[in-house]
């Protein structure tokens, strides 16, 4: 190996001059500071490919989430009925053998909806506080080979009067939340409430867990959609009128469902509802509406705008997580590569602090890595939530347009019977003058019941609307300052990794 | 960042750095400055305008130059390499009619700082070249550097024409084929062994090493990108939202946009004292490399001189040429090998010395950045939670 009489500079090379036993990194001298969370040091540890130095994290117990909710909440009698439910274990690995990811979230119980918004809605339905609480779990593979698919445990936590029970749970699988979608849109929809859209269909990613590869992207996708069916469910039953819909309680409570057949991603139903839209949209164009009240103009523009707005910065946060997962894997190679010139530097000093630097890349591009996962499953979800929302409160919108055609149609048709009554009453047909005089009380009883709907659905809009937008306003706050701590954790965690570099002798 | 060179036995001194540079269409021009107390110069300090070619011919003059074979002839600077940002500059332009006039003014402002960035780095790595040149004892005396750094005019030296770039080409070929030859004989000398099984293992792991920071880099310049068009979506959000988000949106929008300029700086940091210090030891070491595969020629020359001069004696023909001959072999061989030596313990002191100091800068910017970005996140949050 080297020669020692050749290094010619004497050995006080390396970082001495900087550790002057200053500590470069000052201790965090606020509470705020100091909340690595512990979710983030189990995740660490357990998914590390880097040396194990757990010295490196003195853990902070204090849960990061329950602080964060304590700080975000609305001053509420309801809120310590949840806070004391307490945030639950984070990660439920996916039953299936291996669990290859336990993505740093830490979302199934602790997210948007740990608290309540429900206070604010004036409520008739007197009773019962709003304390309920889903989960879905326990994700596993019933079947084989393309008949296969994945079964959900969907647990409810309540103690609303509502329920039999006060915990229950039920297996239920994809197309079961489907179904219970397509039924409620078709109940509520037309009416003018905003029913929460399931999550999306995805024929490749659920073929690739059929076929049964075990691999990292199968469970990523698995994991992907578990989280989105509990917050389908969650944003489902926060509806004060759907909690009460008989389907979501049989949906919770009962232990055998009927299999929604015609949720297929290729079947007939699933056609016949794809021509409807498409005629929808066609028809929407062709409606011209005398809006008479401003209000509902200036909100349809809203959430035009809104939608615009939240599409575009969902594909920025996409392409993040997905630049941020490159990074990972550039600076984990970074790290090896650093590794080995470290390996093959014949001073001493040098080689070692490459090895060092080795090192301290190899623990942030695991940071990297949980940063990404952060982007996505608070941020860039949430997002796409949104996004999808924001179609259905444009469909209650479309439901207005089209109950006001209604009745305008009914009116027409109504005047022109009685243009019609009024030559028959010339001519000497007493049959035909006593039918159209039938007809025409039969569409006047429709013209009223077609203004009375048009009212309605005005009426159920403002409220659906004010609710939306409050719930849009908390849900944005938690997430984002969620999201920030969750970039506060990471930069910690890289400071302290750099800080490392100086220490290390 | 001149190199101030005394030479102590002569008590001169001999200064070079380039005080200025202009970027036109498809040229720089260097303003390389001089001061020196040598009495070769007419005057102590003067200037003069080179271009990239210019350079080019000074080193490769010296790398063919025999005299020279026991040094480690400073890498020559690269090719100043403005297409890249150039053609983002005009994609820009083109696009202008897309974007809002904010955005416009955002992104040319980076790309102008991008170009000023690579514009930058070559003068820089010109005039390293220059500043090392000048701090060798022996190049720094060389006429055709005297003649670079003085002569008032274009050196005309105009790019070398399609046959000498054949000519060259083949050159390096030949080189790389014989370098399997130096890798294969094993050297007597335990010294120059030992640097040949380093220096080969080692050109390889900076050329890995290299690549791979560039990769790390760019994706940090990249995530650097998103969270730019994060920070103005959240702003034209803000902007339109008439509840009590705006303010949110409004107040991360700003966070984002001082985080975006701190990781688009830790990515600059890293390219300067990260991947062109890996960069520049892959250029050092190939120059290493180089030397030695110089010596082990004159090695081969020496021992074919010593097996002709056996066969002269053996048939007692032109003996006295013989003689001769495998003298000088011999003569160049152990001058090589001396000087070889003493550049060799030179480029590690070198080696060490620059990664020590770009390393423990590295370390400082990427703390100082780190702590600032933690202060703004946590600053930003504070007022967030506050405020709901």
């Amino acid at each position: 190996m080297a020669d020692t009489a050749r290094d010619a500079p004497p050995e006080q090379t390396d970082f001495h001059e900087l550790e002057d036993g200053e500590e470069l990194f000052p201790e965090p001298a606020t509470t705020q500071e100091s909340q690595p969370a512990s979710l983030a040091a189990e995740d660490i540890s357990t998914n590390s490919n880097g040396p194990k130095q757990d010295s490196l994290f003195d853990d902070d117990p204090e849960d990061l989430f329950a602080e964060a909710t304590e700080e975000v909440s609305l001053d509420s009698p309801e809120r310590d009925v949840l806070l004391s439910d307490g945030p639950s274990p984070a990660i439920t690995p996916i039953t299936p053998p291996t669990s290859v990811i336990t993505p740093r979230i830490g979302h199934t119980h602790d997210d948007m909806f740990t608290h309540s918004s429900f206070d604010e809605i004036e409520e008739e339905e007197g009773g019962d506080s709003f304390d309920i609480h889903i989960s879905v779990s326990d994700p596993e593979k019933v079947g084989d080979g393309m008949n296969a698919y994945m079964a959900y445990k969907v647990t409810t936590k309540t103690s609303m009067s509502l329920f039999k029970r006060s915990e229950f749970a039920v297996k239920r699988r994809f197309s079961d939340f489907l179904g219970l979608h397509s039924k409620l849109a078709s109940k509520y929809l037309h009416i003018g409430y905003i029913v929460p859209p399931a999550p999306e269909k995805s024929i490749v990613g659920m073929t690739k867990v059929k076929v049964g590869k075990e691999d990292q992207s199968s469970n990523e996708f698995v994991e992907k959609r578990r989280s989105a069916l509990e917050r389908y469910l969650m944003r489902t039953v926060k509806h004060p009128i759907l909690l009460k819909d008989p389907d979501v309680l049989q949906f919770l409570e009962s232990s055998e469902l009927p299999r929604a057949v015609s949720t297929q991603a290729l079947s007939s139903a699933g056609l016949l509802r794809m021509v409807n839209k498409a005629a929808d949209a066609v028809n929407k164009m062709t409606i011209k509406m005398n809006e008479s009240d401003a209000w509902f103009e200036e909100k349809q523009q809203h959430f035009e705008n809104l939608d615009v707005q939240l599409r575009k910065l969902h594909t920025s946060v996409e392409s993040l997580v997905c630049h941020r997962k490159e990074l990972s894997v550039n600076t984990a190679q970074f790290a090896k590569s650093a590794a080995m010139l470290g390996n093959s530097e014949d001073h001493t000093a040098l080689s070692r602090a490459l090895s060092q630097l080795a090192e301290v890349e190899e623990k942030i591009d695991q940071l990297h890595q949980d940063q990404a996962n952060a982007d996505f499953y608070l941020f860039s979800e949430l997002l796409g939530d949104y996004v999808r929302l924001l179609t259905a409160v444009k469909g209650v919108f479309d439901h207005r347009m089209k109950t006001w055609q209604k009745w305008q149609d009914s009116q027409m048709l109504l005047q022109k019977k009685r243009e019609a009554e009024a030559k028959l009453q010339f001519t000497n047909k007493p049959d035909k003058l006593q039918q159209a005089k039938d007809e025409i009380k039969e569409l006047e009883g429709k013209v009223q019941q077609g203004e009375r709907d048009f009212e309605q659905i005005s009426k159920t809009i403002r409220k659906e609307v004010s609710r939306f937008e409050k719930e849009r306003v908390k849900d944005f706050k938690t997430i984002i300052i969620k999201y920030l701590e969750s970039l506060v954790q990471t930069q910690q965690q890289v400071n302290k990794n750099i800080s490392y570099i100086f220490h290390y002798n | 960042s001149a190199v101030l060179n005394v030479d102590l036995q002569t008590d001169a001194m001999l200064q070079v750095d380039i005080s200025d540079a202009l970027s036109e269409r498809d040229k720089v021009k260097f303003t390389v400055h001089t001061k020196s107390t040598l009495p070769n110069f007419k005057q102590n300090e003067f200037s003069v305008v080179r271009q990239h070619e210019e350079f080019i011919w000074l080193h490769d003059s010296f790398v063919e130059n025999e005299e020279y074979a026991g040094y480690i002839i400073p890498p020559a600077p690269p090719r100043p390499d403005f297409d890249a940002s150039r053609e983002k500059l005009q994609k820009l332009g083109e696009g202008e009619g897309s974007m809002t006039k904010e955005e416009f003014t955002k992104m040319k402002q980076e790309l102008e700082a991008e170009y000023l960035a690579i514009f930058k780095k070559t003068v820089a790595m010109h005039e390293v070249f220059l500043c090392r040149v000048a701090a060798h004892p022996v190049l720094r005396k060389d006429l055709n550097f005297h003649v670079f750094l003085e002569y008032n005019q274009d050196l005309s030296v105009r790019g070398k024409n399609k046959k000498e770039k054949l000519e060259d080409f083949f050159k390096n070929v030949v080189k790389s084929a014989d370098g399997v030859l130096v890798a294969g004989v094993k050297d007597v000398d335990d010294f120059f062994e030992h640097e040949k099984t380093f220096l080969l293992e080692y050109h390889n792991r900076v050329k890995d090493a290299s690549a791979k920071s560039d990769r790390m880099i760019r994706s940090h310049k990249n995530a650097a990108d998103d969270i730019n068009r994060i920070a103005s979506s959240l702003y034209t959000l803000g902007t339109q939202d008439s509840t009590d988000l705006c303010k949110f949106f409004l107040k991360v929008s700003e966070l984002f946009e001082k985080t975006r300029k701190i990781e688009a700086r830790i990515a600059a940091d890293e390219d300067l004292k990260l991947a062109d210090l890996l960069k520049y030891y892959l250029r050092e070491s190939q120059a290493a490399k180089d030397l030695l595969y110089r010596r082990s020629r004159a090695l081969v020359d020496y021992e074919n001189a010593n097996k002709a001069l056996d066969k002269a004696r053996a048939k007692n023909r032109d003996v006295l040429q013989a003689e001769t001959s495998q003298q000088l072999c011999c003569h160049k061989f152990e001058k090589i090998s001396e000087s070889a030596k003493q550049e060799l313990i030179d480029f590690k002191t070198r080696r060490v010395a620059a990664f020590r100091k770009n390393l423990v800068e590295l370390a400082e910017l990427e703390l100082k950045h780190a702590k600032g970005n933690l202060q703004l996140l946590q600053g930003c949050l504070g007022i967030l939670k506050g405020n709901t």
